[in-house]
């Protein structure tokens, strides 16, 4: 608590005191014998300025700066009118419980405040500069590019850089979420925010403080707030009129019923003034829409912060709105759902064993530095003779004829095969193929693929799950290798031979299909879809641990490129909207409800100040829900 | 120029909401936002004003919320 939220502690158990005399005096009886009646009012006066003091104090300064619908002057007017109608003590409770809410309602605030920004506390505080055989510590900040830094076990890395020295684990659930540690020898990047393991390291920073992973991502959550979504916007128009309404709704409350029930011989105008000048009063006390306009961005912040705990940058409150109404989700193959690096998948022999079939591939392909050159020698694995291979020639849009242990062979697609009229099996795979000869003889196949990413099976699965009702693929590659993926995987719709701009074309056409409420995501690395990304509702890239172009574009980023994320991100964002659509439903009711029964005399204040600041504290208090991990 | 200040005593979502677009409506300011969550205010004005223009936001915060301080 600070100093100020104590003072008003110790003010509010006074007032209390006081508050709990007169009360008990009003019910023995006591306070009728204190004469003349006017005494009381000023024996209330004291605690009510006590406590209300302040609220007094603003209320005037804020009138002469022109600001005419503010809290503190609706409270003052409240009040007021009820010690105008003779009610001194509830004047006095009235602002005592309102004081109580504000208190609470700070405090609530304050809270989740500090919650939220020490789940995202990144930002690291010092580097480490070693001068003169002693390490000094600097302010990041002041860091140029170049500088060897040290960082010590335990120490949040400061700046990205190349590691040059020593070895360590590396922790990136600060910025993955993922508590699996990364090894990080010389020669490795090191990306800043990350906390480093056992080892120190020496690192040669490569980018400023300001242009950091660090830096960056803190800046993009922070920025978030500022993008606001529909349900935001909405409050905030509200809230324009709303007081107003209220207010002039309490003057017309005030003087119309009374004149007209005077006019209708209803009694006389005195009383009747009174008693509808304090139900005015009751309008005014509800009519601050504060329990809207703190918690709904107040939800859409703690899910912001939640999605950016498991890794995931949501870039405003817009787009985790998107994500909650998000039914077709369009990927990209390559870097996406696969892991863009290409693997022998099958070795087919006709005669020999695999191994010695993949031994031959590797020595055959043993000069050539194509990539898929490098991933037969990959497959085999083990270090190659290559003294025992002699006159290689390559064969262009073909393949390779060499000569292995004095024995001829011929590595190539299909066409070589045929052009050396060399009978052999066609090979139906998805991938890219390579027939094998020996002595023209065919000797066997060897299929080399693209990977499918680990859980990207599950990703779609669970995708479908929280109810994305299209999936659909996008590729470059050949409509074999796209079909069996889509197969493999489970997506609904496979589009293939696409140049990057046709993948626009097909989004737009998506786009146009699709019914105007839905909305359609794009998942990409970003390397080279920025374009698709924008065009789309919600553009969600793979952040590859700081990819520039990826975090530009995208309105999403996936730190870890773990795509299993995206089905965990719609759950965070539905809860996020259920929990704030609670929030506007429960206040509006309530506040509706007590404004009818204060009209019709049923509500007292004390009911109004509940449904001000009492309903605020509440709707503080879900949204606090939405921070919590699900 | 973009510029980011942290604000003191920012109690009420309310007034910041309606600081941000009082803010807004000076003369030389781009944009602005008012976050009530992270107690920032950042601010896109003209390079040249901008000493002149952090005044006159000063000014007008200071009639809505006058307890409210930017640090700067």
């Amino acid at each position: 608590m600070t100093k100020k939220q104590k003072q008003m502690v110790v003010r509010i158990m006074v007032v209390f005191v006081m508050l709990a005399a007169i009360m008990v005096g009003e019910h023995t009886g006591l306070s009728e014998r204190i004469q003349p009646h006017i005494l009381l009012a000023f024996i209330c006066l004291i605690p009510y300025l006590i406590i209300g003091y302040d609220i007094l104090y603003k209320a005037a300064r804020n009138i002469r700066n022109g600001q005419v619908f503010d809290e503190n002057f609706l409270m003052m007017i409240a009040t007021f009118g009820a010690f105008g109608v003779g009610e001194y003590s509830e004047a006095v409770a009235v602002m005592l419980f309102y004081q109580v809410g504000e208190l609470f309602q700070g405090y609530a605030v304050g809270k989740s405040r500090q919650s939220i920004s020490d789940m995202m506390d990144i930002c690291p505080e010092y580097a480490n500069i070693e001068e003169n055989g002693a390490l000094t510590q600097v302010d990041p900040d002041d860091v140029e590019v170049g500088t060897i830094i040290v960082i010590k076990p335990g120490e949040r890395v400061p700046l990205d850089g190349v590691v040059v020295e020593g070895e360590s684990m590396i922790d990136t659930a600060a910025l993955t979420g993922e508590s699996v540690p990364r090894r990080a020898a010389v020669g490795d990047d090191i990306i800043s925010g990350c906390v480093n393991g056992s080892g120190t390291l020496k690192v040669r920073t490569t980018k400023e403080f300001d242009d950091s992973t660090v830096a960056r991502i803190l800046e993009l959550v922070e920025n978030a707030s500022s993008k606001k979504a529909h349900v935001e916007n909405f409050i905030t128009r509200f809230a324009k009129y709303y007081t107003p309404f209220v207010t002039i709704g309490a003057v017309i409350l005030a003087f119309v019923p009374p004149i007209a029930l005077t006019l209708m011989g209803a009694g006389s105008f005195g009383a009747l003034l009174g008693t509808w000048l304090y139900r005015a009063c009751t309008f005014l006390v509800i009519s601050c829409p504060c329990a809207l306009v703190i918690s709904v961005p107040l939800g859409f912040f703690g899910g912001i912060g939640a999605a950016s705990r498991i890794g995931v940058l949501v870039k405003g409150s817009n787009y985790l709105e998107a994500v909650a109404e998000m039914d077709t989700i369009v990927f990209d193959k390559t870097g996406t759902l696969t892991k863009g690096e290409f693997k022998v998948t099958e070795v087919l022999p006709t005669a020999c064993t695999q191994e010695e079939l993949l031994e031959l591939a590797a020595l055959g392909e043993g000069y050539s530095n194509h990539p898929i050159a490098t991933s037969i020698r990959e497959a085999y694995g083990k270090p190659l003779a290559l003294e025992r291979v002699t006159d290689t020639e390559e064969i262009s849009g073909h393949g390779i004829h060499t000569w292995i242990d004095g024995k001829e062979v011929h590595l190539g697609n299909a066409k070589l095969m045929e052009s050396l009229q060399i009978p052999f099996t066609k090979s139906d795979c998805a991938g890219t193929v390579v027939y094998i000869a020996l002595e023209r003889e065919f000797a066997g196949t060897i299929v080399i693929a693209d990977t499918v990413k680990e859980g990207a099976k599950e990703a779609l699965a669970a995708m479908k799950h929280v109810g994305v009702k299209k999936t659909v693929m996008l590729t470059g590659d050949r409509r074999e290798a796209a079909e069996a993926v889509a197969k493999e995987l489970g997506i609904d719709e496979v589009h293939y031979e696409l140049l990057p701009a046709d993948k626009v074309t097909k989004v737009e056409q998506l786009l146009v299909a699709q019914s105007p409420k839905a909305k359609l995501a794009f998942v990409g690395d970003g390397i080279n879809d920025a374009p698709v990304l924008t065009r789309a509702d919600v553009g969600i890239a793979m952040g590859s641990m700081g990819s520039d172009a990826a975090i530009e574009a995208a309105d999403v980023v996936l730190m870890d490129d773990d795509v299993r994320k995206i089905a965990r991100v719609v759950g965070i964002s539905r809860k996020t909207l259920r929990i704030v659509r609670q929030n506007i439903v429960f206040a509006l009711a309530v506040k509706f409800l007590v404004l009818i029964l204060g009209a019709t005399g049923y509500a007292n204040m004390w009911a109004a100040v509940f449904a001000d600041v009492g309903v605020s504290v509440l709707a503080i208090l879900n949204s606090m829900r939405t921070l919590r991990r699900n | 120029m973009k510029k980011k200040f942290k604000l003191q005593d920012l109690d009420c979502a309310n007034c910041a909401a309606k600081m941000e677009e009082a803010i807004k409506k000076i003369e030389g300011v781009n944009d602005a936002s008012m976050s009530f969550m992270t107690q920032k205010l950042t601010i896109d004005a003209a390079d040249e004003r901008f000493d002149a223009i952090m005044d006159e936001v000063v000014r007008v915060c200071a009639k809505v919320e006058p307890d409210m301080k930017i640090l700067r």
